[in-house]
């Protein structure tokens, strides 16, 4: 039995579309009710839905074999497992953004607000830039708005709220895309059935391009 | 000169300011040495305001620490000479744990320390110099002062134990009435006195009111006497051209266990942070030994960054120039430019994050003017 984590929302949606195209259906997901786990022990494949930012925690400990998870979320929590393919899904970049005006004073130590606390550490320790770091939950955009901070690290897909708001992406930090992460025990244990789920979706991957 | 003050940020004008001012008070400068032995900060730990020290080993082996506090080594150092007061001042960075980020950080501090035999009038000038400080560094700004021999007062007479004591500290800090109500009513503390304690939150305000208030709720000798000294302070301070800035304010408490008599704060719009801090510190003394009384403040030079104007260029004027110019032209034109005051900078391409004023073809004004 493989257990399989994904994230909650449209990706893990989509996601799961690509298991079942890969033969790994499971009916009862499609159900509308509140259970939390879905099983076909016939073709040897547990799901359930976690949130995004967990799918890293619950594969490296090993309560899911396998499960997806965006590059932010790997990047932030450095989780120790096996990035196994790129889905190339959920596609969006890691961006500094600030005021369509802003002035970046070199002088000064820079005020980052974000959710993603290590990537901007670790970018502008890369500058060797002196930053105040301002951890948010949510609602990044408002920080720079307010003053609370000079810029924000922060997920970029379309730009729209970033435009709406008079903000605008000073820097990209990487690209973000969906991967596809496994227990690196279980990798060992479990190698045939993960090998051949990674390579059922590597070709819908590239079928897809 | 005006050209190079303005090119002075906000905290470096403040480090002048503050010097002459502490030096015409007779306050003498004091230079330290970066490190100090990690000993001194392990045996007066809650001294600090953050318990994490960088520490490293000296080549003869002996932990060392990167000061994350000044005085602490101004009084290790301190020889006692009876009926006399040691005044000094100092301007060092510290190091310490922000409490914000987790991380360690540089902070630029200033600060004075007057110890020794010090009496009413050491205590007002510290103060008072305290309120010159704020001024020196400009803006709207606020002075709270509170006396811990009041509030010790109150609390003794409650007869809670220590750790009644401290939470109750803890919500006077913080103005929270109702969690007083019920640490007192969980601790069966009278109803009198914890309703002493409710009402002496809201005691804060102007000193003459505050004082008067205080008068009418003076249960023991020690708070008289308390009272007494805080209100001969703020009589002297009566003749300070900032006596309006002034506050009593019991919610400014410091660790009774370093501190006592008279503690303040001071605070500047637009600054979200105490940028001075400071208080008598006789039972720090103690602790390390020494037979003396000390009261000393620090302000906090880092927070000033936030303040200011933002610079929104880098330079005045942008000059282009390509492989073709003339450079003895071009060194003689920027020369120029640069002993008039102007900021230029000579460029063969303009730099995509370069913010500039005027732009300069040079090329073609030469040509122009040919």
């Amino acid at each position: 039995m493989l257990n399989i984590a994904l994230p909650k929302g449209r990706l893990g949606e989509k996601v799961y579309a690509m298991f079942e195209k890969a033969g790994y259906e499971c009916p009862s997901i499609k159900e509308n009710n509140r259970k939390l786990i879905f099983e076909n022990e016939e073709k040897g494949v547990r799901y359930f839905w976690v949130k995004p930012s967990d799918v890293a925690i619950y594969v490296e400990r090993g309560a899911a074999d396998i499960g997806v998870a965006g590059k932010d979320i790997l990047c932030e929590y450095e989780p120790d497992i096996y990035e196994l393919l790129d889905l190339n899904m959920g596609k969006c970049r890691m961006c500094v953004a600030g005021k369509k005006d802003f002035y970046d004073d070199t002088d000064r130590t820079l005020k980052v607000a974000t959710k993603f606390v290590n990537i901007a550490s670790k970018y502008y320790a890369s500058l060797s830039r002196d930053i105040d770091i301002i951890k948010l939950n949510g609602s990044i955009e408002i920080a720079p708005i307010l003053g609370l901070s000079d810029v924000i690290v922060d997920i970029v897909e379309t730009g729209t709220t970033l435009k709406e708001n008079d903000l605008a992406v000073l820097e990209t930090i990487m690209p973000i895309s969906a991967r596809l992460i496994a227990n690196k025990v279980s990798f060992k244990f479990k190698t045939e059935e993960i090998e051949r789920i990674a390579e059922s979706l590597g070709t819908q991957v590239k079928n897809n391009d | 000169m005006d050209k190079l003050q303005s090119l002075l940020k906000n905290e470096e004008k403040a480090v002048f300011a503050l010097r002459s001012l502490y030096g015409k008070y007779g306050y003498l400068p004091y230079k330290m040495s970066k490190f100090e032995e990690y000993d001194l900060y392990v045996r007066n730990k809650d001294f600090l305001v953050s318990d994490s020290v960088i520490t490293f080993n000296d080549t003869n082996g002996r932990l060392l620490a990167l000061k994350p506090d000044v005085t602490l080594s101004i009084v290790k150092n301190y020889v006692e000479e009876p009926g006399v007061t040691q005044k000094l001042f100092y301007n060092e960075n510290v190091y310490r744990v922000s409490a914000r980020t987790h991380t360690y950080k540089e902070i630029m501090q200033t600060g004075l320390e007057c110890i020794g035999d010090i009496d009413l009038y050491d205590i007002y000038e510290v103060v008072n110099l305290s309120l010159e400080s704020l001024g020196e560094i400009g803006g709207d700004f606020v002075l709270d002062i509170s006396h811990l021999g009041v509030l010790s007062a109150l609390l003794d007479e409650t007869g809670g134990d220590e750790s009644f004591k401290k939470k109750i500290m803890h919500c006077i800090s913080e103005k929270n009435r109702h969690e007083i109500a019920r640490i007192c009513e969980e601790n069966a503390i009278d109803s009198e006195s914890a309703g002493m304690l409710v009402d002496f939150v809201s005691v804060y305000g102007t000193p003459g009111t505050v004082i008067e208030t205080l008068r009418k709720m003076c249960i023991n000798e020690t708070m008289k006497e308390a009272v007494d000294e805080l209100e001969s302070i703020c009589g002297l301070l009566k003749n300070s051209r900032y006596s309006d800035k002034i506050n009593l304010d019991f919610s400014i408490v410091n660790d009774m266990n370093y501190y006592n008599g008279i503690v303040f704060k001071g605070f500047i719009n637009g600054i979200p942070e105490s940028i001075l801090s400071g208080g008598q510190y006789d039972k720090l003394m103690k602790k390390m030994g020494k037979k003396a009384r000390a009261i000393g403040f620090a302000v906090y030079l880092d927070l000033l960054e936030q303040t200011g104007a933002k610079k929104q260029t880098d330079v005045d004027t942008l000059v282009l120039y390509s492989e073709e110019t003339d450079l003895l032209k071009l060194s003689r034109f920027i020369t120029e430019k640069a002993s008039k005051g102007e900021s230029v900078s000579a460029q063969r391409k303009i730099p995509q994050k370069l913010r500039y004023k005027t732009l300069i073809d040079f090329d073609k004004e030469e040509n122009a003017q040919c």
